[in-house]
């Protein structure tokens, strides 16, 4: 009978340690310890998807790269060949320029030298032309020296002279 | 070297054993068996007066009995044992404290009380005098309110002692080393924490409630536990039988109705007083089962701790003392006997281990899967 009957003692003993056992250990043990498991796995959780999504970041972002390296290789073969073509261009251009200053440069200086040919022409002819009267004016000089001669010139220049 | 007490608890509380262990484990049914084909029950029916000391005739019921039930002192070896203070109170004569040393192992009365078949009684002479049937006062025997700190209370305060020293070493670990990785004690303790949280609470409570029943859960399971291991113990200060205690599964159990019932949502009383989707008349058959339900789930919580831990003891002691039964006849017998006696003793230790964890387990589960019920959800519980 003793055995399946509860003594009294402790019964009171057991409810009153078990209950001062139960709220201690709630307070000073089970909350600080559930907790910091708890904390842990979220910081877990929080460490393995902030791991995750760098990762996919870092992906990203050298998906990214490439493609902004693919632009840049374009914009450059098209800047190469923009620079090809304005040098090209440029040299063209330069070249029919001088070509043109240079045919320019040449026009004038023929016609300079046309200008200046004919000047000298007129300029030796009018030096001719004047130097044929004064020696004619010489000539003549000599020739009248008598009024003979000068009448035969007078009437041979008369005969030259036809009126009709 | 074993001494015997008044006793005269012997052969009915045996029956009454045998009665209460109808447990399904084989290992109880043989316990049963073997205490009751021990030759020194039969006989144990008069009680031992007096001068049990020296007393060459072995009684291993008596022992048995002696070791699963409570003591007011805590018995070493020999004729050595610690007294533990006495705490009584009557209307009477008031409250009463002294060290039960003063019962000189139970031969004389003090302060006008005295132990009689390992009970506290009173006794009208209040002078110490040596016990006998004759002076003692039965009315007020009935009238006491003993609350000593016997053997089984006093290794209950030894381990809440350890159990908070433990526990909240461990918290301040955790407080300490916040966010760290756990270390020593911590990581012995945190993988059982885990496993009570995850594998019992959660699985079984829902995510939803398990929280607010964990500090019970923990601590239910760690005192069982602890308590069983050291009742394992066979040497001071362990070997007091508390969990094989009725006192104590039935105050654990009457915790977990309480918390049950105060719990208990609407859903739960539902199926308890009117099981949706059951005919009108089979109510009548199925509300009563299952109010006395109520009561009988922890009924069985408590006998199931209690039966495993007190045959746990109970079949240890009897491998043990086969050696002594034998050895009464003839020396040789003895020193065979203990060969295989000694065996099946560490192999019973072993399995007591186990048994001490085990039944830890299944009160906690248990008690969770009562708690479970009390707040599942519509469509969510088992029926």
């Amino acid at each position: 009978m003793e055995l399946i009957k509860p003594a009294f003692g402790l019964v009171f003993w057991m409810t009153l340690s078990f209950g001062i056992v139960f709220f201690l250990l709630r307070k000073y043990a089970w909350k600080p310890i559930l907790n910091s498991l708890r904390e842990r796995e979220d910081s877990i959780a929080d460490a393995l998807n902030a791991a995750r999504k760098a990762h996919e970041e870092m992906e990203s972002l050298t998906a990214d790269n490439e493609k902004l390296l693919a632009q840049a290789r374009n914009e450059r073969d098209e800047i190469l060949k923009e620079a090809r073509n304005a040098k090209d261009t440029i040299i063209t251009e330069a070249r029919t320029k001088a070509t043109e200053e240079a045919d320019r440069l040449t026009r004038i200086a023929r016609e300079n030298i046309q200008n200046e040919k004919m000047a000298a022409i007129t300029d030796l002819k009018n030096q001719v032309a004047n130097l044929s009267i004064e020696i004619a004016e010489k000539i003549m000089r000599s020739r009248l020296s008598d009024d003979e001669k000068h009448n035969s010139l007078v009437r041979k220049m008369m005969d030259d002279i036809k009126l009709n | 070297m074993f001494a015997a007490f008044f006793s005269n608890a012997g052969s009915h509380s045996m029956t009454l054993i045998s009665r209460l262990l109808k447990s399904p484990s084989l290992l109880i049914s043989m316990a049963v068996m073997l205490v009751l084909s021990m030759p020194a029950v039969a006989g144990s029916g008069t009680p031992v007066e007096g001068d049990a000391h020296g007393a060459e005739d072995f009684n291993p019921g008596e022992m048995i009995m002696e070791h699963i039930s409570d003591a007011y002192s805590w018995h070493l070896w020999g004729h050595t044992s610690i007294p533990l203070p006495v705490i009584v109170y009557s209307e009477a004569r008031g409250l009463d404290v002294f060290s039960s040393g003063h019962f000189d192992h139970g031969h004389m009365t003090y302060m006008g009380y005295a132990l009689h078949g390992n009970k506290l009684v009173a006794v009208k002479e209040m002078q110490p005098v040596a016990v006998s049937e004759a002076n003692l006062d039965e009315g007020l025997t009935a009238s006491l309110w003993d609350i000593s700190i016997t053997k089984n209370v006093f290794s209950m305060f030894m381990s809440i002692a350890l159990m908070l020293w433990l526990f909240i070493s461990v918290a301040k670990a955790y407080t300490r080393k916040a966010g760290q990785a756990p270390s020593g004690l911590q990581s012995a303790i945190e993988p059982i924490i885990m496993f009570i949280r995850d594998d019992v609470a959660k699985s079984v409570i829902g995510e939803k409630h398990y929280l607010r029943f964990m500090p019970y859960l923990l601590t239910v399971f760690f005192f069982i536990w602890i308590n069983n291991l050291l009742g394992l113990v066979p040497i001071f200060p362990g070997g007091a039988n508390l969990t094989g205690n009725i006192a104590v599964p039935m105050i654990l159990a009457l915790i977990t109705f309480i918390i049950t019932t105060l719990n208990g949502n609407a859903h739960y009383w539902r199926h308890i007083v009117a099981m949706p989707g059951v005919p009108k008349w089979v109510l009548v058959i199925l509300t009563p089962i299952e109010i006395l339900g109520l009561f009988i789930k922890p009924f069985v919580l408590m006998i199931r701790l209690f039966a495993n831990i007190l045959a746990g003891h109970i079949v240890l002691l009897v491998f043990f003392f086969l050696i002594f039964i034998f050895g009464k006849d003839s020396a040789t017998a003895g020193f065979v006997t203990s060969v295989p006696a000694l065996a099946f003793t560490i192999f019973i230790n072993c399995l007591e281990l186990l048994v001490g964890l085990l039944q830890a387990y299944v009160f906690t589960f248990l008690s969770a899967i009562y708690f479970g019920m009390a707040v599942a959800e519509e469509h969510e519980g088992a029926h």
